[in-house]
């Protein structure tokens, strides 16, 4: 094993002065020749055809270059997708048929951004429009199983019997609204040709994921296709897939013959990319009187587009956090006219966890139980559905220390006892995991002549301080100081690597580069000729041994509610984390820090608000959708207990969305704590609360 | 956003012809607002005549005891003026509940006052809104109205007035001064915001082309025990859900409330201050106050909680009020 000197070390960003000082270049800013600017036209229409698009209208107006819409636009392969197989939602301006409010219908090219802005702007386009079914429930006539692509139907052990015989049932259900990722850089595109090859500077989580999408949607060799990405502020899932300014800008670049750049605006931000779905989640508990549990049954329901399949795995945690003899799940899909749902912030597990640990704490509640000792009483010591052994448990040290350090012992579990003046005060603890591991990456490593090490790999920074964390991995790999190590990042010419996702980019990439440095310290070495190693992990991933891998927390809280106004406010959050070996202890709180208030945002404020009558997002703004502001986050305090995950270099696991997982339940258990009544509805407005 | 040709006006006279002259000319302040809706096309004036530089800056002493707070005066600096912290401290603290910093130091007082809906649908002009074009709907009625009027909306409109400072004002029975072309004028704030009828289009009773020059607030009014509370959806940086600015005088009973993000307008609570008059201060007159104001609310199916709210809201501020009174 390798001797750990840069990892574990708290250092700032490597980046970071150049971004405080506003050098620091995002997928906008790129100065470039002949550059033309396209502007996005978004249909009003929920449901509907296209009747016609005035093209003439704006063909004279200052700087316009030409408009792109589905009558001149290069054809797309219908056959590219994400994860999850062909994506309706790439195939932008291929025919009139608009299945959402908010889908592309044009694009305008013109000579500067406000130009093109204003053609957009002018552009008419009038629509055939036909009746939308944007209303989401569980029971809607169309719901039909998820598609089993990961997060499948579970059914071990005789749940109708176990609940039968179980002291205490809860049965409730619980319901999470449409959320937006939102992260502060709108997405962007430049692209151009070079002779026969396409280029691209993209605002993504993975350039080498995209540039395949890419070329398979524009029927390209993927040698024929080149995606960058400059500094990225913020994907939270948005920027997984290859957006729509990419591919419009493609489309641009394709018919004009010079760079385009396309950048979407606030209000596209939030009707273009990816939202997380609305879900509504029956849960069924049954437990001893001892707080053993004997069944847990949790089927949710989520909505999607028919464009794309997609899994909102809100089981996920199910499977894994409690031992139960009786455990059933399964995932229901509604498609209705909406927005492609994907991957956002936690997928599945933040809006599953919600309902997990909210009917967690509701069974405490009954059971007269601390709801800490109720987690305590159901560890399981090997996989409750897949019965494999933990590679690392560490929720309970999790548990106890975040317990200790709260000062969780004092509580008295009764709900509505503090009162502070007009304020009720309450506190609320969740559990909570999400799953860990790699994917298959490509990493290269030259030793220089000058004693430095070229290290490359096609990873990104979204801003969570990967370039740090990866140049110090680099340098204990290599046992060498990070001052020797060159790193270079996010081009998909880099290889194939996994993208800044699914809380496995640092895992995938750290190993990649592992064993690049083993391979070539085991090599004799010449100090005078550059040597270059190149590992791909693909088959050291399949030799790890099937476990169950998690990364895992607990959040504890203090909220206080003025039940007279309906106003809940976050007075401490405190979260304990296994998150494996600790690259960066000062980046990886940051990280943490960010997902829990993102979770305090979810338990709070985020809500895409849809005009059932229109069909339309009616808050697609800042303004309209909430995040928590500075004033909305409290004392807050992350840390980390001792963690290791065996079998993975230097132990990692990711931390990339945990801290998202968990916060919204604490939060709403510490509500009803503090009021007596449940919330079992986010977010938990003011109209919710309010007596 | 659409072209626009842009004056700075250094005397109220040339602001006053300039925008005369033009069609689709417009005062600009701060444009904290203004600018936002001429970037979504909200707004599309032909020119803005500047009037930030105007001598109309300051905070002054009235005759009657009051204060000038002239027009331009920045957000920021009429909340931090010792004076009005001191005689008027509801309207220093409605103006730092709304906004940020950034945008308080750059918004004017006058602006403030004229300041357009956060209606979503207002927002963007591909909706129906009889606001931003008489006759085309309003769609808010039939659509989403979590945020918008339980009182005194028609049919073509329910969407709210988005100011806080325009709402302690309203308490103090302000008025608002401006110039035109043919003269001086003033508007008590009573009267500066008709009621929304079937012209939600017209927000206020200022002449065409008016300016305003000042706000003054009246030397009767002075109330150094006055609360503004706002109550929002989040901590900071977001429009009242519904907010408060009261007064109340134990010896006499006597209160001027106003509520907001209840009504297209600053809401003044009449029927609350007449209840309140009528008798001892206990808790049961409290409550008789707001349901008097309350019983003329008309909540939308998906607003009914703010009239609960607007309820508790107006018995808390009095209980505080009372509870602060000196013996």
């Amino acid at each position: 094993m390798n001797a750990v000197n840069s990892i574990g070390v708290a250092r700032p960003r490597i980046e970071g002065q150049a971004k405080v000082t506003g050098r620091a270049r995002y997928a906008a800013d790129k100065p470039m020749r002949d550059l033309a600017f396209g502007s996005v036209v978004v249909s009003t229409v929920a449901r509907g055809r296209i009747r016609d698009i005035d093209v003439a209208a704006v063909k004279g107006m200052p700087g316009v270059l030409g408009v792109i819409d589905y009558r001149n636009a290069p054809r797309l392969n219908p056959e590219a997708g994400h994860f999850f197989g062909p994506d309706g939602g790439l195939q932008l301006l291929q025919d009139d048929v608009i299945p959402f409010a908010g889908r592309a219908v044009a694009l305008v090219v013109a000579e500067t951004l406000e130009q093109a802005k204003a053609a957009a702007d002018t552009l008419p386009v009038t629509y055939d429009q036909e009746p939308h079914d944007t209303g989401f429930t569980a029971d809607h006539p169309n719901a039909r199983p998820a598609a089993p692509l990961f997060d499948g139907p579970e059914d071990i052990g005789d749940l109708e019997a176990e609940l039968a015989a179980s002291a205490v049932v809860v049965d409730e259900r619980y319901h999470t609204p449409e959320e937006h990722c939102s992260a502060m850089e709108p997405h962007s595109a430049t692209a151009w040709w070079e002779g026969e090859r396409l280029q691209a500077i993209d605002s993504n989580q993975g350039p080498f994921f995209i540039a395949t999408v890419l070329a398979t949607l524009f029927s390209l060799g993927f040698e024929q296709v080149r995606v960058r990405t400059e500094h990225v502020g913020g994907g939270f899932g948005s920027k997984g897939m290859c957006g729509p300014q990419l591919v419009l800008a493609t489309m641009g670049a394709t018919l004009f013959r010079r760079p385009v750049r396309v950048t979407l605006t606030r209000d596209q931000v939030f009707l273009m990319t990816a939202m997380r779905p609305a879900t509504e989640q029956p849960i069924r508990l049954g437990a001893d009187a001892d707080g053993r549990l004997r069944a847990i049954q949790h089927e949710p329901a989520f909505e999607l587009s028919p464009l794309a399949e997609y899994i909102e795995g809100c089981t996920e945690p199910t499977k894994t956090l409690y031992a139960a003899p009786a455990i059933r799940t399964r995932n229901t899909a509604v498609p209705l006219d909406i927005l492609p749902p994907y991957s956002m912030r936690g997928p599945g597990a933040a809006p599953g966890s919600f309902a997990l640990e909210s009917a967690m704490d509701e069974l405490a509640e009954r059971l007269g139980l601390d709801p800490l000792e109720l987690r305590l009483r159901n560890e399981p010591a090997v996989g409750p559905v897949s019965g494999l052994p933990f590679s690392s448990r560490n929720l309970v040290a999790c548990l106890r220390t975040g317990a200790e350090r709260f000062g969780w012992a004092t509580r008295d579990h009764r709900p509505r006892t503090r009162r502070e003046g007009h304020l009720l005060v309450g506190t609320g603890m969740a559990a909570t995991s999400f799953s860990v591991g790699a994917f298959p990456s490509v990493a290269s490593i030259t030793a220089e002549v000058d004693g430095t090490f070229t290290v490359i790999i096609a990873a990104t920074d979204l801003g969570t301080g990967a370039r740090t964390a990866l140049t110090a991995i680099a340098a204990d790999a290599l046992a060498i100081d990070t001052e020797r190590v060159r790193l270079r990042i996010s081009d998909s010419e880099l290889g194939p690597a996994w993208s800044a996702g699914g809380s496995r980019g640092t895992t995938s990439w750290a190993w990649a580069i592992t064993e690049a440095a083993a391979q070539l310290r085991d090599q004799p070495r010449d100090p005078s000729r550059r040597v270059t190693v190149t590992v791909d992990t693909t088959q050291l991933l399949n030799d790890l041994p099937s476990m169950e891998r998690h990364a895992y927390s607990a959040v504890f809280t203090e909220v206080t509610v003025d039940p007279a106004t309906g106003e809940v406010r976050v007075r401490r959050l405190l979260g304990m984390f296994a998150v494996g070996q600790v690259v960066n202890p000062l980046t990886a709180r940051s990280q943490v820090i960010g997902g829990m208030i993102g979770g305090l945002s979810m338990a709070l404020h985020e809500e895409g608000v849809r005009d059932q009558v229109s069909g339309r997002h009616v808050n697609a703004d800042f303004a309209g959708y909430h995040i928590a502001a500075h004033a909305d986050v409290p004392d807050i305090e992350a840390d980390f207990v001792p963690d290791y995950e065996p079998g993975i270099p230097f132990g990692i696991k990711g931390a990339g969305e945990i801290g998202n997982v968990g916060t919204a339940a604490a939060i709403a258990n510490a509500v009803w704590h503090a009021t007596g009544k449940r919330q079992r509805r986010l977010p938990i407005r003011l109209d919710r609360v309010v007596e | 956003m659409k072209e626009f040709a842009y004056r700075r006006a250094t005397e109220v006279r040339d602001a006053l012809t300039l925008v005369a002259a033009g069609d689709g000319a417009r005062y600009l302040g701060g444009g904290t607002n203004l600018v936002d809706l001429m970037k979504t096309g909200v707004e599309a004036p032909a020119r803005l005549v500047d009037v930030r530089f105007l001598p109309l800056d300051g905070v002054r002493e009235a005759a009657d005891g009051g204060l000038v707070i002239g027009a331009t005066t920045t957000n920021s600096d009429a909340a931090a003026h010792p004076e009005v912290r001191r005689r008027y401290p509801a309207l220093s603290e409605a103006i730092l509940a709304g906004a940020s910093g950034q945008l308080r130091n750059m918004a004017t007082v006058g602006g403030n006052l004229l300041q357009r809906t956060r209606c979503g649908y207002f927002a963007d002009p591909s909706q129906a809104c009889n606001k931003r074009v008489p006759g085309s709907g309003c769609a808010a009625i039939a659509g989403e109205h979590h945020n918008h009027a339980v009182l005194g909306w028609s049919r073509h409109c329910a969407a709210t007035h988005a100011s806080d400072m325009a709402v302690a004002m309203a308490a103090f029975d302000a008025v608002v001064h401006y110039e035109t072309l043919d003269g001086p004028g003033e508007l008590p704030l009573a009267e500066f915001y008709p009621p929304v009828g079937d012209t939600p289009d017209r927000e206020t009773a200022l002449p065409p082309g008016a300016l305003i020059t000042a706000i003054a607030l009246p030397g009767s009014a002075v109330s150094p025990r006055s609360r503004y509370r706002k109550v929002r959806e989040r901590a900071s940086y977001a429009f009242a859900t519904v907010s408060i600015a009261a007064d109340l005088d134990v010896r006499t009973g006597s209160a001027r409330i106003a509520l907001g993000g209840v009504a297209s307008r600053p809401w003044r609570a009449r029927r609350a201050e007449a209840v309140l008059r009528e008798g001892p201060l206990t808790a049961d007159r409290f409550r008789a106050a707001a349901d008097a104001e309350l019983s003329a609310a008309e909540p939308l199916p998906g607003n009914g909680y703010k009239v609960t709210l607007a309820r508790n809201l107006i018995v808390a501020v009095l209980t505080e009020l009372a509870d602060r009174a000196p013996a």
